[in-house]
């Protein structure tokens, strides 16, 4: 059946490195109260938080799995250790990370990166912070970027946080959702006051080194009025052979005329579950801007919600999902118009390879009282082969007759007459396809910053690369 | 003149229909030869397995370039020993720039890396011969472009990649007196400037006029029916296939 694309599996060695396992203090596998109230004591928890993951875990012990998506039935939560504690503690420089975890960093690149236009680099190393640093003139201009574990016990941000944290996502929305509430850890908290424009994006990297090991890292981001964010969240995960877990969550609660845009590439190693919640709360006239691009994971869910509440809100998303052999990636948005006037833009592009299965599912949802909104659904999907898959799931609940809304889905192959046309300017076929597929793609990598951009490009070849027999 | 393509009795078919039926001809370096014939009588099927399109597949017969047996090669291949396909219906690409395509396509032909400035200054000159809005280099490649806008992008592409053989195939169809003029005087730029062969497949005297012919090749139902000189080209034109595409008892 697998004449043309006979990849066993690509070569992701520039991705999939890991080192041993040594400084984490394993805590059992499986969830109980006791283990719960051991991260409590662990992170030091305030009283509220103790109590919000005791009942996130009661909440999710009675959830039922999730079975209306792709098949996570290959996952044991049981068996996923939730929580490894670095011996080392937060660093603000780099000499003082420790080295195989700073060797692990480079090969990511983040101090070149940071060098150059890196306004902050919050790196998250299994489930802890062990570098964060931001530089002098974002935290002078009254813009906070930190670990949420030391922000929850800054008295200048504990109740800032407290009534913002998992208010968007409750613990009730999905059993992984209630997970998170009891195990997370880790992650990024922003605050950017009002007014203030930073012009360098915010970056963080995540990676997940233990084997087994869960990653439930938090971001919170608060946005003020009239004031402009660019947030980049990049994932990266080595292989392992072990079923892995994602389960994040990010909170944006973007102000009146405030602007936060959100670009995010993940590029978990193929094993991985993928179930990460995003959402961001949007007022009057302020505006969410998501660039996402899934290439990683063994499965994926992932629907990053816009709530557009105030008069005039508006959001953007602009995806990008490549699913190759062995990958399930059910990818989309949710776009809740609750306000007049409000609007939302989804373009998204899949592309599904060597038997690779890519779902675009969307919903918008236009309420009585969003008069005068527009939106506009546009996606479109590339299968590179006959065995792989691509489908469209578009949903939508309009409760307004005063509204605009459009959608667009475009499924298609690459033809034999464009690869012809290509091949008989020089390049080779597989250059032809990567080629095409670059082309494809080119709307999503033109809205990322340069550097991810190009590793994007880079991602996609890698991808490419062997796909022709 | 030495040869530079030499066909040999090549038979050729798509989708278990025979549509060419053993035709031979050779075209030295340098030379300018055209193809006429009916609709259907096989001009373009030449042409596209000439460049090596998987479309067609060869059941009998070679094809020599330079001496060496390119029937199997695979298109890639045969761009890099320097043929060239004009196409009757250009592939739209989105995505991709006109500039960003030729320059990768140019890197690919001659193997070697081509400076950005270098390269904008070729493009820049060749692209003001043709008449062409500069603006087109960063368009996506042939998206959008009128019928006429295609061709030139053809020649184009002709001009900046220099191949030692080049198969338009019917580049004029479809373009107004003033685009015709324009491609032809891209095709006197490339042979003036890099003295490459032609193999033109036409209907149009206009396209021909300034063209010196060395010879004219007349396909009818997968057959060269008649040889001659560049002014057998003109006396079809003139007096119409039908005299000529009755075989010779």
């Amino acid at each position: 059946m697998k004449e043309k694309t006979q990849i066993g599996d690509i070569d992701r060695s520039l991705y999939d490195f890991r080192y041993e396992e040594n400084e984490g203090d394993f805590l059992d596998s499986g969830i109980t109260p006791e283990i719960i109230s051991e991260i409590s004591d662990e992170k030091n928890d305030p009283d509220w938080m103790r109590e919000f993951r005791q009942k996130s875990l009661s909440i999710y012990n009675r959830t039922p799995m999730v079975s209306w998506g792709p098949d996570i039935s290959g996952l044991d939560v049981d068996r996923i250790v939730t929580y490894i504690r670095q011996k080392s503690r937060m660093n603000t420089d780099w000499e003082s990370v420790p080295e195989d975890i700073r060797q692990t960093f480079e090969k990511l690149g983040i101090p070149q990166a940071e060098r150059e236009s890196l306004a902050g680099v919050g790196a998250q190393y299994d489930s802890e912070l062990v570098y964060h640093n931001v530089r002098r003139e974002v935290a002078e201009s009254g813009v906070v970027y930190t670990d949420l574990e030391s922000a929850m016990h800054d008295p200048k941000y504990a109740e800032l946080i407290r009534s913002h944290f998992m208010k968007l996502v409750p613990p009730t929305d999905h059993k992984f959702a209630a997970l998170h509430g009891a195990v997370w850890s880790g992650g990024s908290f922003v605050y950017v006051p009002k007014n203030v424009h930073l012009d360098i994006p915010l970056q963080s990297y995540f990676r997940l080194n233990a084997k087994g090991a869960g990653q439930f890292e938090h971001t919170l981001i608060i946005l003020e009025e009239g004031s402009y964010l660019h947030f980049i969240e990049g994932c990266s995960a080595p292989k392992y052979y072990e079923a892995g877990l994602h389960a994040g969550c990010v909170e944006l609660y973007v102000g009146k005329g405030a602007t936060l845009r959100y670009s995010t590439i993940e590029n978990w190693s193929k094993n991985m579950y993928n179930l990460n919640t995003k959402r961001a709360l949007v007022q009057e006239n302020g505006r969410i801007e998501w660039v996402s691009g899934s290439f990683g994971s063994h499965v994926s869910y992932l629907y990053p919600m816009s709530i557009l509440n105030g008069h005039g809100a508006s959001a953007e998303f602009t995806g990008i999902t490549f699913a190759g052999e062995g990958q399930n990636l059910d990818t989309g948005a949710k776009m809740i118009h609750n306000a007049p006037e409000t609007s939302s833009y989804m373009n998204t592009k899949s592309i599904s390879k060597s038997g690779g299965i890519s779902t675009f599912r969307s919903a918008v949802v236009v309420n009585e009282n969003a008069a005068g909104s527009k939106s506009s659904v546009n996606c479109e999907s590339l299968m590179l082969d006959g065995i792989s898959r691509s489908d469209t799931v578009p949903a939508m609940d309009i409760k307004t007759d005063k509204c605009d809304v459009g959608h667009e889905a475009r499924i298609g192959r690459i033809s034999d007459e464009a690869i012809f046309y290509l091949t008989s300017r020089g390049l080779s076929e597989e250059d032809a396809r990567a080629m095409i597929v670059r082309g494809f793609a080119d709307n999503v990598s033109k809205e990322l910053p340069l550097e991810y951009a190009m590793e994007m490009n880079n991602l996609i070849g890698l991808e490419m690369h062997g796909s022709i027999g | 003149m030495s040869e530079l393509l030499r066909i040999a009795g090549l038979s050729v078919s798509a989708e278990d229909k025979e549509l060419l039926h053993g035709v031979s001809l050779s075209i030295g370096e340098g030379e300018t030869h055209v193809i006429m014939g009916h609709n259907g009588a096989g001009k373009s099927t030449l042409g596209c397995t000439v460049m090596g399109s998987p479309e067609y597949t060869v059941t009998g017969g070679k094809i020599y370039f330079d001496g060496e047996d390119i029937t199997e090669l695979s298109a890639d291949k045969r761009a890099r020993l320097g043929i060239f396909l004009s196409f009757q219906n250009p592939v739209e690409i989105p995505g991709i720039t006109l500039s960003e395509f030729l320059r990768n396509a140019l890197e690919q032909v001659t193997g070697t890396r081509i400076k950005l400035w270098d390269f904008k200054k070729k493009l820049a000159a060749a692209m003001e011969l043709l008449d062409m809005d500069s603006a087109y280099a960063e368009r996506e490649l042939n998206v959008g472009f009128s019928g006429g806008e295609k061709k030139k992008a053809e020649i184009l592409q002709l001009l900046m990649l220099r191949p030692r053989l080049a198969i338009l195939d019917e580049t004029d169809s479809g373009l107004d007196v003033d685009a015709v003029k324009t491609v032809s005087k891209g095709i006197e730029e490339y042979r003036k400037s890099v003295g490459g062969s032609l193999m033109i497949i036409t209907h149009n005297a206009r396209l021909l006029e300034n063209l010196s012919l060395d010879r004219t090749h007349i396909l009818s139902e997968g057959q060269v029916v008649k040889e001659g000189d560049g002014a057998l080209a003109f006396e079809v034109l003139e007096n119409g296939f039908e005299a000529y595409v009755r075989k010779d008892s």
